[in-house]
C-alpha cells in the first residue's frame, strides 16, 4: 500500500544534524511561533475551555462522519458545487486533470493545500503539460527551488533571506539580487499578478467544510487564496474527508484555535467562506466550483477508535513548532509531507509501518505536542500505539505492516524477563548475573543499534530490592 | 470512477462507524463577549490599526469629503466603484461637481470576462461592507451582484465604507444576528487588514497579493 519508498530516516537525521545553518533557521522561526502563540493564548483557563470545545466539535463531527459527508455533498450539490470522491492519490490527480482538460486549461494557480502536496499534484500536472504554480509566498519560494515544504504552515522556513534572494535571482527572469524582504515580496507580487490574471483554473485547500450550509472555509494572510478562488473561471478545492464539521456556528471557535495555534494571530487577514459558484447576475467569481474529497487511507484509520483521533488534526502545525525533535532536524528529514509529531502518527498509518513506522521512534514522549494541540490529540499515546503495532503479531491489527520489527532476540529477551519477574528467586539470581555480566553484554542485534549513539544500560552490582531489604526505606 | 470510489469510501466509513461506538458529545459553546456601541467602534479601530489598517471615523454627511482628502494624498489615477448603489451615486454626484485632482471613477458594470485586463490596472477600489466584528477586529465583506468580489482584492488600495451601527461584538453574534446558516451567499470574506506575509524569516511584510493598503471609513449616524 505504500506509495513511497521507505524513508531512510537515520541518514536523513544525520544529514540534518550536520546542517548548522538549517538548524539555526528552523530554531529561530520556531521560537517566534511558540512565543506568538503564547501571546494570543495568554488566558490559560479560557484556552483550556476552548481546546475542550475544539476536541468535542471534532469528536462530534467524526462520530457522525458518514452522515455529515453525505449532508455536505447534498448541500454543496444543491448550491451548485460539483463534488468528486477520490479513494486514492492517483484517482484524485486524475480528477483534477480531467477537470482541467474539460476546459482545455493549461494554467493553474494554486493556493496553499497540504492535500495537493500529499498528492504530489504539481509534478503530476507538469508531466501532463500543465503549469501548476504555487502562489503562497513560502510555497512559491520552495517551488522555485524544487523542494517540498519543511513546515505545514511556514513552508520555506528552513531558508533564510540570503538563500531566498539567491533562489529568486537565479530562477526569476530579470529579478535583481536583493536581501530586502519588502523588495523580495514585490518581486513575487509582480511575477504572480500576471499569473492570477491569465490563469484558467484556481486551486485551493479547505480548512473546514461546513455540512449544514455546504460552505468551504479557507484562511490566509496573503490574498492569494482569494485570488485563486475568485479570479480564474474555475475553482477546484481539495480536502481530506476528515475536514467536515457539522454547523456554521462551530467555525468561530475552530478558527480561533486554528489561527492562534498556527500563526499566533487573533484572526488571519482573510477568512473566505465559499458556498457556491457565480450566480446569474453576479459579475465575477468562478463559474464552476469543484470539490475533490480525498480518502487516501483515512477511512481505514477511522475504524479504530484510538487511531481515529489522528483524524482530529486541523493542520495548524503547532506540534511541529513545539517539538524538540522537529526543532533539531527540520521537516525534510521525516521524508514525508507531514513532518513532526503529527507526521509520526499519520504517515505510518497511511503509508504502512514498513515504510514509515520508524518515524514513531523519533520521540522522547515529552508530551509537548499533546499539551499544545488545539483539538487535544493524544499524540504520545498514539506514538506508543504505533511502536507497539511495529512489534504486534495480533492478526486482527489493521495497521499495515504490523509486526514488522518482531525479531527473536527481543521476543526471547522479553519472555525471559517475564518469567524472571514471576519467580522471586529467579529474579534475584538473574539480577546477580546481570550485575556481574551486564557490562559485558555482546553488542549484537537491537543492542548494537541502540548503542551506536547511546551508552549501554549499566547494571548495579546490587539490586534495589537487595538494598531495600538491607537498609530499609527512608520515609522522610 | 468517482461514483464507485464514493461507494467504497462510504462502505468503509459506515463499517468504521459501527465498529467504534459513536460517543454522544455535549458541545459547550464559549460565551461570546458583548460590548457597548462606543466600545465596539473603539475595539475595531484599535485592532485593525494594529494590523496596519487606516481607520477614519466620520459621519454620513461628510464622508465623501474625507474620502477626497484620502485620495488626493495618494495621487491615484483610477478608482473602481459599484454603480447603481447608494455609495456609487454619492460618488458620481460628488465627482460631477468637481473632479479636479481626483482619480478617474471607473464603474464595475460588466462581467469580469470583459473587464479583467482593465481591472488589473486600476489603483484603488471602494466598496461598502455588510458589517464588522469588534473582537477580533474584522470587516464582513458580503459581495453582491452590484458589488462584485474582485474590486476589493485586485487594486492596490481597498477603501471600505462601514456603518457604525453594523458592528457586532463577536463573529458568533454576527452569524446569529444575520441568520447566516439559512442564507450563506456565494462568498463571504472577513478582512482584518491589508494583505501580508511572514514567509521570509518570519518578517512581517505587507501587500503580497491582495491590497497593500486597507482604508476603513466608519460612518457615525
Amino acid at each position: 500500500m505504500a506509495i513511497h519508498q521507505p524513508v531512510d530516516f537515520e541518514n536523513n537525521v544525520s544529514r540534518a544534524l550536520k546542517d548548522t545553518q538549517l538548524i539555526r533557521n528552523i530554531q529561530s522561526a520556531m521560537d517566534t511561533l511558540v512565543l506568538k502563540r503564547k501571546t494570543v493564548f495568554s488566558d490559560a483557563a479560557e484556552i483550556e475551555k476552548l481546546r475542550a470545545l475544539g476536541n468535542s466539535i471534532k469528536t462530534n463531527a467524526l462520530g457522525k462522519l458518514p452522515e455529515l459527508l453525505q449532508q455536505l455533498e447534498e448541500k454543496c450539490t444543491a448550491n451548485g458545487i460539483q463534488v468528486h470522491w477520490a479513494e486514492t492519490i492517483p484517482e484524485a490527480n486524475q480528477l483534477v486533470l480531467d477537470i482541467m482538460k474539460s476546459h482545455g486549461a493549461t494554467r493553474l494557480v494554486k493556493g496553499k493545500s497540504m492535500v495537493s502536496e500529499e498528492m504530489e499534484l504539481n509534478a503530476y500536472l507538469q508531466a501532463h503539460g500543465i503549469e501548476a504554480l504555487e502562489t503562497d509566498l513560502g510555497e512559491f519560494i520552495i517551488q522555485l527551488n524544487n523542494e517540498t515544504p519543511a513546515h505545514i504552515i511556514v513552508p520555506a522556513i528552513h531558508k533564510n533571506r540570503d538563500q531566498i534572494s539567491k533562489i529568486f535571482h537565479d530562477n526569476i527572469p530579470d529579478a535583481p539580487y536583493t536581501e530586502n524582504v519588502d523588495e523580495l515580496n514585490a518581486i513575487a507580487r509582480q511575477t504572480l499578478r500576471k499569473k492570477f490574471e491569465k490563469a484558467d483554473v484556481g486551486l485551493s485547500g479547505v480548512n473546514f467544510a461546513v455540512a449544514e450550509t455546504g460552505t468551504l472555509c479557507l484562511v490566509e494572510n496573503e490574498g492569494n487564496g482569494r485570488m485563486c478562488t475568485t479570479a480564474p473561471p474555475v475553482h477546484i478545492a481539495l480536502m481530506g474527508l476528515e475536514k467536515v464539521i457539522e454547523k456554521l456556528e462551530e467555525l468561530p471557535p475552530m478558527l480561533r484555535l486554528l489561527i492562534g495555534s498556527a500563526t499566533g494571530q487573533l484572526i488571519t487577514t482573510y477568512v473566505n467562506m465559499i458556498t457556491s459558484p457565480r450566480k446569474p447576475g453576479e459579475k465575477d467569481g468562478p463559474k464552476e466550483v469543484h470539490l475533490v474529497i480525498l480518502d487516501n487511507g483515512r477511512s481505514k484509520i477511522y475504524a479504530d477508535p484510538q487511531r481515529r483521533q489522528t483524524l482530529y488534526c486541523i493542520r495548524c502545525g503547532t506540534c511541529l513548532s513545539h517539538c524538540p525533535v522537529y526543532n533539531r532536524i527540520g521537516g525534510h528529514a521525516y521524508g514525508y509531507i507531514y513532518p513532526g509529531p503529527i507526521g509520526k502518527i499519520l504517515n505510518p498509518q497511511v503509508e504502512g509501518l514498513e515504510a514509515a513506522g520508524v518515524l514513531a521512534t523519533a520521540s522522547s514522549l515529552c508530551n509537548a505536542c499533546e499539551e499544545v494541540c488545539p483539538v487535544r490529540i493524544p499524540i504520545p499515546e498514539l506514538i506508543r500505539r504505533i511502536r507497539n503495532e511495529s512489534y504486534s503479531n495480533d492478526p486482527d491489527s489493521a495497521v499495515a505492516g504490523h509486526g514488522y520489527k518482531r525479531n527473536w532476540i527481543e521476543s526471547l529477551t522479553w519472555k525471559m524477563w517475564a518469567v524472571a519477574n514471576t519467580y522471586p528467586l529467579l529474579n534475584a539470581i538473574g539480577l546477580r548475573i546481570l550485575g556481574f555480566l551486564g557490562a559485558k553484554l555482546p553488542k549484537v542485534g537491537p543492542l548494537k543499534h541502540w548503542t551506536r549513539y547511546r551508552k549501554a544500560p549499566e547494571f548495579a552490582p546490587r539490586s534495589l530490592h537487595e538494598l531495600v531489604k538491607q537498609i530499609g526505606v527512608d520515609h522522610e | 470512477m468517482s461514483k464507485q470510489s464514493r461507494d467504497r469510501i462510504f462502505a468503509r466509513l459506515m463499517a468504521g462507524s459501527r465498529q467504534a461506538a459513536t460517543q454522544t458529545v455535549t458541545l459547550n459553546p464559549m460565551p461570546a463577549k458583548t460590548y457597548q456601541r462606543a466600545e465596539k467602534i473603539d475595539r475595531l479601530k484599535t485592532l485593525m490599526e494594529a494590523m496596519r489598517t487606516e481607520v477614519h471615523i466620520t459621519n454620513a454627511s461628510g464622508w465623501v469629503e474625507q474620502l477626497e482628502d484620502i485620495l488626493k494624498q495618494r495621487e491615484m489615477d483610477s478608482l473602481v466603484y459599484p454603480p447603481q448603489t447608494a455609495l456609487g451615486e454619492a460618488l458620481e454626484s460628488h465627482w460631477e461637481k468637481d473632479a479636479g485632482g481626483l482619480p478617474q471613477l471607473i464603474p464595475y458594470e460588466t462581467e469580469i470576462e470583459a473587464f479583467k485586463a482593465k481591472l488589473f490596472t486600476i489603483d484603488a477600489g471602494i466598496t461598502t461592507v455588510a458589517g464588522a466584528i469588534a473582537d477580533p477586529g474584522a470587516l464582513i465583506l458580503w459581495p453582491t451582484d452590484k458589488e462584485p468580489r474582485l474590486m476589493s482584492l485586485v487594486p492596490s488600495v481597498h477603501i471600505a465604507v462601514l456603518e457604525a451601527d453594523s458592528i457586532y461584538s463577536s463573529f458568533l453574534e454576527a452569524m446569529q444576528a444575520g441568520k447566516w446558516s439559512t442564507k450563506m451567499p456565494t462568498n463571504v470574506v472577513l478582512i482584518s487588514g491589508p494583505s501580508k506575509t511572514a514567509d521570509i524569516e518570519m518578517t512581517l511584510a505587507f501587500g503580497v497579493h491582495g491590497p497593500r493598503e486597507l482604508i476603513v471609513l466608519i460612518l457615525e449616524s
